[in-house]
């Protein structure tokens, strides 16, 4: 019963954003046409509510749950400094990708994937001398630490956080030191980047695509468009076209960060 | 057959009459009284206040352990942090009082909003520096369960902060230390500020540092909602009203050197209700004293600065208010996006507003110049002669304005040294200080917050050591000069 206050809560958080899109809902949520389970949630959780509000043992439990969700993130998003120590930045950023369960492409070699049980090869141990071209983190949890173990990878050109619900505006103003080398930038889905993060995105000169699609925070997204582009004269700006409508989630697979962009 | 004549009883007589009907006439307001009683009832049922005799629920309580004088950002960062720190849950009780709910003159609401560690001393980056990762991580520490998450509006931009020939060297040696205490900024020549910005006039520009993390501007009303929501489901108590006395006693004691001394003791707080003469005496252990702009008056209830001048008792609270104007305009061709918070030579700054051309910024008026703070009333003038031919210069761009709105808030100014007040007083014994911080209050809150926490509690500074920042130093004449304030 907890697991589905929590997922509600993640469900108010991210309210901007169809359900679907966060993958990570299972249950009752994904069922977007039944009716019945709605109208449960509603009394699940104005029951629970009242609860809260007259006891304050359930208010302390609840509040740690939320605490424990937030610090599960924490977790994931350690910095890996003794793996740098002993393989090398790209090695530590590479696994710390893997892990989080994005994929990785180190110059001249194939994309390395995690499978759907989360396990990946350990191949890439051998060449961490390679710098990483490329990073697919789409759907995963990287926030503002989990930053420097991917800032550590210093040539890399195709960076890819689409539907990353962690990434807000902070992080985006950390993407600075990669200026030299990236060149595509995809940040579709994201629910916590607005348009003040993309304003800090002009560092980034040497980017040539960026992919802003689907930005449910931003409030005027034609206009941002422009001033993007206007900010950004060398970088083709793709995605804001609000003809297609919602986009579900499970068809947008990023095929296009499949290779770098020529420069 | 009974079953017949009940209802048929129930027709007429003496059991038709109905509450509210009697005979004789006057009617008794039955539905009033019978919910007055309930609510009577209720009220004396364990979890309500009991309001048998007389509602006192709009006066504060009777005995308060930490009176908090100012229910801006600085006063409910001190209540939020005194309730994380205390040892055990429920320990502290503490009191808000502020006069105004709705924070019509309060320089919280008022404030420009923005945050930078462009400073010279390192207890301010560090502030600063907390300051930012607690915005950033203000959804795990202001979280309440089902409430929404807060969205402060965080504009991650930046400060470039401009230096003449003549303070080149001066902001150097600041970015050294700021990139010692870990704040990210970068030194820029003219040339290479042209190249980032095509916008600016670098003329008479020598040196120009940029931020280029945990800097930009913010919504202050957000973060104090998102306090005052947090803190008042901590179980901090607030009351609108006005302090309007301290009842102290005093106590002759000697020091080290035999020397006589009074320290004083504040044991009640009298609040003063708003538009009435009633009044509530709050016993209470600890004075918090962030009232900001009005600091001073504070101070002088509890007989701070009565005394010989030159000293310790004759030494009063250097704080006071001081008027500073924003102006907001549009600008169809002005800099774009990425523009930073721009703070020129001349001391006029100016940042973007939203993804219209809008544009807001102002200029401290220089001690010639000061307004009259009595009223927040906004000189345009002000911004015709002093700010506009600054601006124009810097951006050409703004030769073409138009102003379209403006407002006036106060700075809680420090005329000794233009920096914090933060710690006890020393003779006045319980009386904590968290004001004076001229301008840059909203950006330190949550860092001075847990300072003074940490003091009140512990008993010194743990995290960050704002020993520099105590009142002995107005009495010592130490001044901490800062030198980058806006």
């Amino acid at each position: 019963m907890w697991d589905l206050v929590l997922e509600d809560r993640r469900i108010n958080s991210l309210r901007l954003v169809a359900p679907m899109w966060n993958g990570r809902i299972r249950g009752i949520h994904r069922l977007g046409g039944a009716v019945a389970p709605e109208g449960n949630q509603k009394k699940k959780r104005t029951i629970l509510q009242f609860l809260t509000n007259y006891f304050y043992d359930v208010e302390a439990l609840r509040d740690y749950l939320l605490q424990r969700e937030m610090y599960k993130v924490h977790e994931k998003n350690r910095s890996y400094t003794w793996l740098e120590k002993q393989h090398g930045p790209y090695g530590a950023g590479a696994f710390f990708i893997l892990k989080q369960g994005g994929a990785v492409k180190f110059r001249d070699k194939e994309w390395i994937r995690p499978d759907k049980y989360g396990h990946f090869s350990q191949e890439f141990w051998n060449f961490c001398e390679v710098p990483v071209e490329a990073v697919d983190a789409s759907d995963c949890d990287i926030n503002y630490e989990g930053l420097d173990n991917l800032l550590r990878l210093k040539e890399l050109q195709s960076l890819s956080l689409q539907r990353c619900s962690h990434v807000d505006d902070w992080c985006l103003s950390r993407l600075y030191p990669l200026a030299d080398s990236l060149q595509e930038l995809s940040l579709a889905g994201c629910p916590r980047v607005s348009e003040r993060g993309l304003a800090c995105l002009h560092h980034l000169q040497n980017l040539r695509r960026l992919d802003i699609s689907d930005l449910p925070a931003v409030s005027n997204p034609g206009l941002t468009q422009i001033l993007v582009e206007e900010m950004l004269p060398n970088c083709e700006v793709v995605g804001v076209d609000w003809a297609e409508g919602l986009k579900s989630g499970p068809e947008e697979q990023p095929q296009d960060t499949a290779s770098p962009v020529p420069a | 057959m009974i079953r017949r004549v009940l209802p048929h009883g129930m027709g007429r007589g003496l059991l038709t009459r109905r509450p509210g009907t009697r005979r004789g006439g006057f009617s008794l307001d039955w539905d009033g009284k019978v919910s007055e009683i309930k609510k009577k009832i209720k009220s004396i049922l364990p979890g309500r206040s009991c309001d048998l005799l007389q509602d006192t629920s709009h006066l504060p309580p009777e005995h308060s352990d930490v009176v908090i004088v100012g229910g801006g950002v600085l006063g409910l960062s001190v209540a939020y942090w005194l309730k994380k720190l205390e040892s055990r849950r429920g320990a502290i009780r503490v009191l808000v009082v502020e006069r105004d709910h709705t924070y019509s003159q309060a320089s919280t609401g008022l404030s420009v909003g923005g945050i930078c560690q462009q400073f010279s001393l390192p207890e301010n980056i560090q502030l600063s520096l907390f300051s930012a990762s607690f915005l950033r991580n203000i959804n795990e520490y202001l979280a309440v369960v089902d409430a929404p998450p807060l969205d402060l509006r965080f504009n991650p931009s930046g400060y470039l902060l401009l230096a003449s020939e003549k303070d080149a060297a001066a902001m150097e040696s600041n970015v050294k230390v700021q990139r010692q205490e870990g704040a990210k900024v970068s030194l820029m020549s003219p040339d290479q500020l042209r190249n980032k910005f095509p916008w600016i006039n670098t003329e008479g520009v020598a040196l120009a540092s940029y931020g280029m993390e945990d800097e930009g501007w913010f919504d202050p009303w957000c973060l104090l909602q998102g306090l005052r929501r947090k803190v008042q489901s901590l179980g901090v108590l607030f009351c609108q009203g006005e302090v309007t006395r301290f009842v102290s006693s005093s106590q002759r004691m000697l020091t080290t050197d035999d020397k006589a001394v009074v320290l004083k003791r504040i044991h009640e707080v009298h609040v003063k209700m708003d538009r009435s003469l009633e009044y509530q005496p709050v016993e209470c252990a600890i004075v918090i004293n962030a009232a900001g702009a009005w600091s001073a008056q504070i101070a002088a209830l509890a007989g701070i600065g009565e005394g010989p001048p030159g000293t310790l008792q004759g030494t009063k609270l250097p704080v006071e208010p001081r008027k500073r104007y924003v102006y907001v305009w549009h600008c169809p061709q002005g800099p774009g996006l990425e523009t930073p918070l721009v703070a020129d030579t001349s001391g006029a700054y100016f940042r973007r507003e939203g993804l219209g051309s809008n544009y807001l910024g102002g200029r401290s008026p220089t001690e010639q110049e000061e307004p009259d703070p009595a009223n927040l009333e906004v000189d345009h003038d002000f911004f015709q002669d002093k700010v506009w031919p600054h601006l124009a210069l810097r951006v050409p761009a703004f030769e073409t304005l138009k102003v379209q709105s403006a407002w006036a808030g106060y700075y809680d100014y420090n005329t000794f040294d233009q920096n914090g007040v933060v710690g006890p007083h020393p003779l006045v014994v319980n009386m904590y200080f968290a004001t004076g911080f001229s301008g840059h209050g909203l950006q330190q809150a949550p860092g001075v917050g847990r300072a003074v926490a940490e003091m009140v509690l512990k008993g010194r500074f743990q995290t960050i050591d704002l020993s520099p920042f105590l009142f002995t130093r107005f009495y010592l004449g130490e001044k901490i000069q800062e030198n980058n304030i806006i």
